[in-house]
């Protein structure tokens, strides 16, 4: 009854969403936006076998088969709308208006997807929160950044995501699984929380005695094989599976992007141009590396003067070691309630310690975590500073000044919102509300009780430390947008940025410990 | 026993009370205060009309006239380059058949500030002879900048005054309804459209009559004569709001001790503004008038374009324009104006009130948009802000009116290219109107079945569903199909007709409502004193 009537109003959140985004179309897009244009052309001009060996264009088809075959159906339409958005050649950096709305729309449309993931997530949750959860990810500022005006379809591929953690938390762990494994042969930058689902997954389904924990096992492997050999399985047929992988997994790319992410590694470099500096004032001879990390691309070279190099498989041990206490808390307590906070969590490592991590991907965990979010006060307000930050790091991506009111706009929007939301939330906190919460929650219910004390006194407020932090969020942007072109003129241009994702990182590695915390606090 | 009768009563009362709190989906909007919801709002507002003027403007790349976008930015030039008496003259430096300024001197003003942000930026873009038809990325980014800031400063803050003002007159109004009214307000898709997208400053204007509405409502009428004086010299389109706001202040005047006192000062106060704006061109005779000419364009005939209004509508049987000359004509549209407005005002002076007020100005701008000389499409916009003040408690009909005002917009919005916006604004609108548990959705006033007006009611129903069809039909003919060459302009006068039989009904409508207050409130005043 509840969860029928609240499709309208779901729907009615999407379109509003909708009518926004529609307004945004003619807005700025990155190249992205060539990127999957070409794949449609790609995907719908050539045979499959040869989909991941064309070299028409620099941009080559490099997610897994599964989008590949997205964009195919996409370019089924686009056939009917415009032909020429699919034509190989002469479909090349093709910027008509037939193919800007063709693409702008098809990303509306197919955050359709995540708005059934968020429909499943939340259809049992009691009304409040349920609409809490819409405006978060619904209304989310970052999605509309990255997916409407930079040009993704993240929003589609979350919904995956988010589809594959209600199954977990409704215990259904095969269908979870089946999904997850979807939505790496869609995008396998997801990978990360492989991990997490096969340890939660082998304890939580399969640790059922020897014959039907194996039976179950062997069921889930199936499961999984299947998915995988539907996916790569042509490829293989065609003798290109070494083909797929060279363009999934490009070499030769460096550790940070030209813009750097605000993880980990923001740290290392800068520590590293520290002592730089300071050996070099002791009269050391230290070679400056001549690859920099503005450049994007770097070589085989080291591009640290001082620390060792950093290789992929370093980056590989430290995300699997900050994943640990994860894994032992999957073994030895599966609980299908704290599955969002786990994957949101191996996300976070994934973004902090990865190699060659682009901004966008905090995407793949601000957006599970929103679900949580609502869950507790303390849960509040460590989303409320997170969600802003990682908001703010996707900034640059848009750089034009056309776009500068619309991202600073959005950000003010979401921060408006969400403190209305969680104040409400966590200041009227009534009594039979606190009893729903209560039961469904079970074995938490005793950090509400810790924490419903305080919401009756003040409720929902940011610390002094966590004030001043935005504060100085604002003075980064300040000093970035008008006082250092101003002062400075173009001299250091990349300061504006690497303040930036500097002072997110803060933010960021803060998100990290708390979650870390959290999720070993637990009982 | 009966104790626990009582308390288990109290206990389904408090969980009804439960219920209806999570039902609200705005719940969570509204607690903090209206302050808090405004500004929500508001920004998203703000978002919507930045969103909307990405898109193009009005003549973007359309030489030699190019459109209203041109016209703005030259207006900046001519009052940053020019002295001030040379504005409104043909001059070496001011060719006035270039877009010469035709609006009052406050635009003038408005438009030498913000000439100075745009030379500040990019001089370019403003300077004398060798900027027209200055169209680049920056260029369009500033002069939207500037509609988005008088906006921001200007009508945002009069819709807060305003919406302050009337939701704390109203104690029985809901939080809801208040966020809903303010919503509706601040993202009115025809405002929204023509400022943001088409390109003008109704928003200055517009602002300032709210402004003023709201001093009327909270006693305050002085600073309303003085804001609403400020609106006439920005735009004289203002003007179509005039009767109403004089014959309020005049019915209220009369019933105070001293009338000629109050008129007095009303009076003084109008024209001490009007002095202070029109100062340059107080000095001589001609100076005054030159631009007092310019500001009422005669020769441009008594319609132009397809216009839903009488002239325009009835001129598809009867030629106005070769039937009568200009000077008569424009006798008798002043005359018909003034006898539709008249009801109206004789309402306001014989027993004026804040509601009357508000339907006052509905249907005195209503007037002048159907009879007066020379409307524009864009006038709807005139009508539509009372409408939309009243929004609470007439919402069929505004619903109503910003449908067929929008249609009525919508050759001009095509012209413009911004069909897209034109749709996401309205779907927006739309849904906004019928917010779950909002107030469209529910019919929580839903007037009592009466068997008797079922038969009426149906047909009504069938009349309105028909022609939302046909206009919803409409513009998919319109966008898709070439009219015969024959009539060229088939679609226009059609979707004239359909829009001035509409506006035409909705104007008597709220005629007879401001007459049936006169009723009401008889009534109530014979109750109280019996």
């Amino acid at each position: 009854m509840e969860s029928s009537s609240s499709t309208p109003q779901l729907l009615w959140f999407f379109a509003i969403a909708a009518c926004v985004k529609l307004l945004l179309i003619p807005a700025y897009y990155s190249t992205d936006f060539e990127v999957h244009r070409h794949w449609l052309a790609l995907t719908h001009s050539l045979p499959l076998s040869n989909w991941y060996a064309d070299e028409t264009s620099p941009w080559t088809l490099d997610y897994p088969p599964f989008f590949a075959c997205f964009e195919r159906f996409l370019s089924i339409f686009a056939h009917y709308i415009d032909p020429q958005i699919v034509d190989l050649h002469n479909g090349l950096n093709y910027r008509a208006n037939s193919a800007i709305y063709f693409l702008r729309i098809s990303v509306i449309l197919s955050d359709l997807w995540l708005l059934y993931g968020v429909y499943r997530l939340t259809k049992n949750a009691d009304v409040k929160r349920r609409y809490l959860i819409w405006v978060l990810i619904v209304w989310s500022p970052a999605l509309v950044i990255v997916d409407h005006l930079h040009f993704q379809y993240n929003g589609f591929l979350l919904g995956w995501l988010l589809l594959s953690i209600s199954f977990l938390q409704e215990g259904k762990d095969l269908m979870g699984g089946f999904l997850f494994a979807v939505l790496l042969c869609f995008k396998h930058l997801f990978a990360v929380a492989a991990p997490v689902y096969f340890v939660y997954l082998l304890r939580h389904y399969c640790w059922k005695g020897l014959v039907r924990g194996f039976s179950r096992l062997s069921v889930l492997g199936a499961v999984v094989v299947a998915v995988f050999a539907a996916a790569y399985g042509p490829f293989l047929y065609h003798g290109q599976i070494q083909q797929v992988f060279n363009r999934m997994f490009p070499f030769g790319r460096g550790l940070c992007h030209a813009y750097w992410a605000p993880n980990f590694w923001v740290f290392y470099i800068i520590l590293d141009k520290v002592f730089s500096f300071f050996l070099k004032k002791f009269g050391f001879s230290i070679q400056i590396p001549a690859a920099s990390f503005t450049g994007g691309l770097v070589g085989d070279s080291s591009p640290f003067a001082v620390l060792p190099k950093i290789s992929p498989s370093t980056t590989l041990i430290m995300v699997l070691l900050a994943l640990s206490p994860c894994f032992i808390k999957a073994w030895t307590n599966p609980q299908p309630r704290m599955v969002a906070r786990w994957i949101a969590y191996a996300y976070t490592c994934g973004f902090l310690f990865g190699w060659h991590v682009h901004e966008k991907a905090s995407l793949h965990f601000v957006i599970p975590l929103a679900i949580v979010a609502v869950q507790s006060l303390e849960d509040a307000k460590h989303y409320f500073m997170l969600s802003i930050v990682s908001c703010y790091s996707l900034f640059p991506l848009l750089y034009e000044a056309q776009e500068y009111p619309i991202k600073v706009l959005l950000l003010l929007l979401h921060s408006i919102l969400m403190w209305l939301g969680f104040s409400t939330k966590f200041t009227r906190a009534s009594a039979p509300n606190t009893t729903v919460t209560a039961k469904k929650k079970g074995a938490q219910s005793k950090s509400i009780e810790s924490s419903s004390p305080a919401a009756e006194k003040g409720g929902f407020t940011i610390g002094w430390v966590g004030k001043s932090y935005l504060l100085g969020l604002l003075l980064v942007e300040i000093w970035g947008q008008f006082l250092h072109p101003y002062l400075l003129g173009d001299k250091f241009p990349f300061v504006p940025l690497m303040l930036i994702s500097t002072y997110c990182a803060f933010g960021i590695m803060y998100s990290w410990i708390w979650q870390l915390r959290c999720i070993i606090s637990t009982a | 026993m009966g104790k626990k009768k009582e308390k288990k009563e109290i206990n389904e009362k408090v969980d009804v009370e439960a219920v209806e709190i999570e039902d609200d989906t705005w719940w969570w909007l509204t607690h903090k205060g209206i302050g808090a919801t405004f500004l929500c709002i508001s920004v998203f507002a703000l978002l919507v009309r930045v969103a909307v003027s990405l898109h193009p403007y009005s003549g973007a790349g359309s030489p030699p006239k190019f459109g209203d976008y041109e016209a703005q930015r030259h207006w900046m030039e001519i009052t940053l380059n020019l002295p001030v008496l040379e504005w409104y003259r043909n001059s070496t430096g001011n060719d006035l058949s270039y877009w010469g300024l035709d609006y009052p001197p406050l635009t003038a003003y408005q438009s030498y500030f913000h000439g100075l942000f745009l030379r500040f930026f990019d001089p370019d873009s403003v300077s004398l002879f060798t900027s027209r038809g200055y169209e680049t990325y920056v260029g369009k980014l500033l002069m939207r900048w500037t509609v988005l800031s008088s906006d921001t400063l200007i009508f945002f803050p009069a819709i807060f005054y305003f919406a302050f003002v009337y939701h704390s007159s109203c104690h029985s109004s809901r939080k809801n309804d208040c966020a809903w009214h303010i919503a509706m307000l601040l993202l009115n898709p025809c405002l929204i459209l023509i400022d943001h997208g088409h390109f003008q400053y109704n928003c200055i204007s517009l602002g300032l009559t709210v402004a003023a509405i709201a001093a009327i409502l909270s006693q305050r009428e002085l600073l309303a004569s003085c804001l609403f004086t400020l609106a006439l010299s920005h735009k004289q389109m203002s003007v179509y709001y005039a009767p109403a706001f004089f014959s309020h202040l005049l019915g209220k005047c009369l019933r105070r001790k001293n009338p000629i006192h109050g008129v007095a000062k009303l009076g003084l106060t109008v024209l001490g503004t009007f002095t202070v704006v029109w100062w340059p061109y107080l000095h001589s005779t001609d100076a005054l008038l030159g631009v007092l000419s310019r500001l009422a364009p005669f020769e441009r005939g008594i319609y132009e374009d397809y216009v839903a209004n009488f002239w325009c509508t009835s001129s598809v049987i009867i030629k106005w324009k070769r039937l009568f000359s200009v000077h008569s004509l424009k006798f008798i549209s002043l005359t018909a104006t003034v006898l539709t407005c008249l009801p109206s005002m004789v309402q306001q002076v014989m027993a004026p009130s804040s509601r009357g007020f508000l339907y006052g100005l509905l249907n005195s701008s209503f007037a002048f948009y159907l009879f007066s000389f020379q409307v524009h499409e864009k006038s709807i916009l005139l009508p539509l802000l009372p409408a939309s003040l009243l929004a609470l408690e007439e919402r069929r009909p505004f619903k109503w009116l910003m449908f067929y005002g929008l249609f009525s917009m919508f050759p001009l919005l095509c012209r413009d290219k911004l069909v897209l916006p034109y749709f996401a604004l309205h779907a927006l609108f739309m849904l906004l109107y019928h917010a779950p548990c909002g107030h469209g959705g529910r019919p929580r006033n839903a007037r009592p079945n009466n068997t008797k007006f079922d038969y009426f009611d149906s047909f009504k129903t069938f009349m309105n569903g028909f022609i939302y069809l046909s206009s919803f039909i409409l513009h998919i003919v319109y966008l898709t199909m070439h009219p015969p060459e024959k009539f060229p302009y088939l679609f226009e006068a059609i979707i004239m007709l359909i829009c001035f039989y509409q506006f035409a009904l909705l104007a008597f409508y709220t005629n007879v409502k401001q007459w049936s207050l006169l009723e009401h409130s008889t009534t109530e005043e014979e109750k109280k004193l019996i």
